[in-house]
């Protein structure tokens, strides 16, 4: 049941972007148009559930050594990794999607989510399969709320902007609105 | 005099939050508050400024191929340093920035100025460019987190100013609202002072 709860609450409620500000800068650098948002949305699902079912086991071990005050530095050397990994696979094996994706893996090491993510399982305890869905709904929720704002934002290019809210004030602003709509599911679940 | 414009381009030309936008989770999470926003502005100057100066002297020794994981373990070290600094010295503030403080590896900033100035030039050079940067960011995180605390709490560094509270100033959509009304006025001002000259 808890894993259920912490999948929907972290999509609709704790979600990444709206809530809990981690994944700000492809959320604003990728979001011009529906298809890269998409893309960059399916790279992150992707790395996220897999990174923190791999960092959930080394915290584990770092835990049992007594060494879990390196787990920064572990946890950042594995998504870089693995990321890197993820990339040299996909160009041999599945090229098609390796172009569709191509562009936005390597920036998925320095996206906040994954550390994010990754360390507040940490944080929170969860076991592994709580941690799992947690990423996955995390990725989900990031997704989510990324292609709906580049939706909107392919909209809003046709407005007559003030001049200086051109670009990224007025998505900032967009997204506190997004953000106020996203308001309604707080204490929805309570965990 | 050099090495002081190196020192202050951060402070407004070169602004990392409003001219550049880095750095910005850390900037609309943590600046619910004005202190929040001056801890986490020091914590990650902190960062900046030591690992500009590592990775500035460890340029020539460094595989061009493999830099950036290089930078990255340098970035972690002093992060970790900090964490546990904060965790022993400041338990308060260590508790209310909690996850953002191991975040701070992935800011954007500190791996872009390692990237962009600390790999290409002299030591002595980086720790100014790291100490300015790192202000410009505290700055604007004061700014943000004062302006929050203001309209969200009638405080500002917890010194009460009216008792006028619009609620939604420290909920999540207050920080992007507001980030992005200061950054129009940034863009505005500079727009302004461009048509000037």
């Amino acid at each position: 049941m808890k894993v259920f709860l912490l999948f929907f609450a972290a999509i609709f409620i704790n979600n990444f972007i709206l809530a809990r500000f981690l994944g700000i800068c492809p959320f604003l650098g990728v979001s011009k148009k529906l298809e890269t948002a998409l893309g960059m949305g399916l790279a992150v699902i992707f790395v996220m559930t897999v990174s923190s079912a791999i960092a959930w086991t080394l915290d584990r071990l770092l835990i049992s050594l007594g060494l879990d005050f390196l787990r920064t530095i572990v946890f950042i050397v594995v998504i870089a990794t693995f990321v890197q990994f993820v990339e040299l696979f996909l160009k041999k094996t599945n090229p098609g999607l390796y172009e569709a994706l191509g562009i936005f893996l390597p920036l998925i090491t320095t996206n906040c989510a994954i550390l994010g993510v990754v360390i507040l399982n940490s944080m929170m305890k969860l076991g592994f399969l709580e941690a799992v869905f947690h990423a996955l709904g995390s990725s989900l929720g990031f997704t989510m709320a990324l292609v709906i704002f580049a939706g909107v934002r392919e909209k809003l290019e046709m407005y007559d902007l003030p001049e200086p809210f051109r670009g990224t004030a007025g998505a900032l602003i967009t997204a506190g609105l997004l953000s106020m709509a996203f308001m309604g599911f707080q204490g929805m679940v309570k965990i | 005099m050099s090495r002081m414009k190196e020192l202050v381009k951060g402070f407004v030309k070169e602004n990392p939050t409003y001219v550049q936008v880095l750095g910005m989770c850390p900037t609309l999470a943590v600046t619910t508050n004005a202190v929040n926003g001056l801890g986490m502005g020091l914590a990650t100057t902190f960062v900046l400024t030591l690992s500009n100066v590592v990775i500035s002297s460890i340029r020539k020794l460094v595989p061009e191929k493999i830099r950036i994981p290089i930078f990255i373990v340098v970035i972690a070290t002093f992060v970790t340093i900090i964490d546990l600094l904060m965790h022993a010295y400041l338990y308060d503030l260590w508790k209310t920035l909690g996850l953002y403080i191991p975040l701070i590896v992935v800011n954007c900033i500190i791996m872009g100025r390692a990237e962009a100035y600390a790999s290409k030039h002299g030591a002595l050079d980086s720790l100014m460019d790291g100490i300015g940067m790192g202000l410009g960011f505290t700055g604007s995180l004061v700014l943000l987190g004062s302006i929050r605390e203001l309209f969200g709490n009638g405080t500002i560094f917890g010194i009460k100013v009216w008792s006028l509270r619009v609620f939604l100033g420290i909920l999540p959509p207050g920080a992007y609202i507001t980030l992005g009304l200061l950054s129009g006025l940034f863009v505005f001002v500079g727009k302004k002072r461009g048509d000037k000259k």
